[in-house]
């Protein structure tokens, strides 16, 4: 269990390499990362801000959601918060267990989960001007499909 | 008999700061009772609280709504719907 929000950026490679175990037979890694230049609004950076303590204790209802619903033998989550630049790593989610669709499918879960409920908040810029990115309903429609 | 007050992302920008300590008014037992008093503390306060349906609430670090009840030496944190990932 580990739930990691930092400045630095991750080792996707040692991340994967942490999540084996003798018991582990697919392991599922998302990895987001900051869109910029080449996409059609040019964005030059991003600056993550959170609420600390909340956002930990979100990410660990997440992951506890998430192990409450598959079987998994380890769950990873990163975010990282401060100024990033495009085609940075922004996040990863990994989990790890005996099969994979449970790996997929859990996480993706904790994505659409944490793109909804983990207390972050993204401001772009282009050239000089800063703007707050705006939530998006298609995220609660991807959060809601997980609904029983 | 004080409250703990948090902003974040462009709410904390209109208000000018990220945590205010306030003395918690006679007869507010909820946010929705809290949220006009904030309001009247500057113009920046009245415009990050001006449209509540586009603002999310935690009190003790747990989400909320308007019907929440507060207390003294809670801390009620406001903010825009979030963005990470």
């Amino acid at each position: 269990m580990a739930v990691r929000v930092q400045t630095e950026d991750f080792d996707v490679g040692a991340e994967s390499r942490a999540l084996q175990a003798e018991t582990v037979g697919g392991i599922a890694l998302f990895i987001g990362t900051v869109r910029g230049l080449s996409s059609d609004d040019g964005v030059t950076a991003m600056t993550l801000e959170h609420f600390p303590g909340m956002t930990e204790n979100e990410l660990e209802r997440i992951e506890a959601e998430a192990r409450a619903r598959w079987p998994l033998e380890d769950v990873t989550i990163i975010h990282r918060v401060g100024r990033l630049l495009p085609g940075e790593q922004i996040v990863m989610v990994g989990t790890a267990s005996a099969h994979r669709k449970a790996a997929f499918e859990s996480a993706e879960f904790i994505m659409d989960f944490l793109k909804t409920d983990a207390p972050f908040w993204k401001a772009e810029e282009r050239g000089g001007e800063k703007t707050w990115v705006e939530a998006r309903d298609s995220d609660d429609t991807a959060r809601d499909r997980w609904s029983d | 008999m004080t409250l703990t007050i948090r902003y974040f992302a462009w709410m904390r920008e209109h208000t000018g700061t990220d945590l205010e300590t306030v003395p918690l008014p006679e007869n507010v037992s909820s946010v929705g009772d809290l949220v006009p008093h904030l309001a009247a503390m500057s113009d920046g306060h009245a415009q990050a609280l001006k449209n509540m349906r586009a603002v999310r609430v935690a009190v003790n670090r747990t989400y909320g709504d308007l019907d929440t009840p507060v207390a003294a030496g809670d801390e009620v944190a406001f903010f825009p719907p979030v963005t990470g990932g």
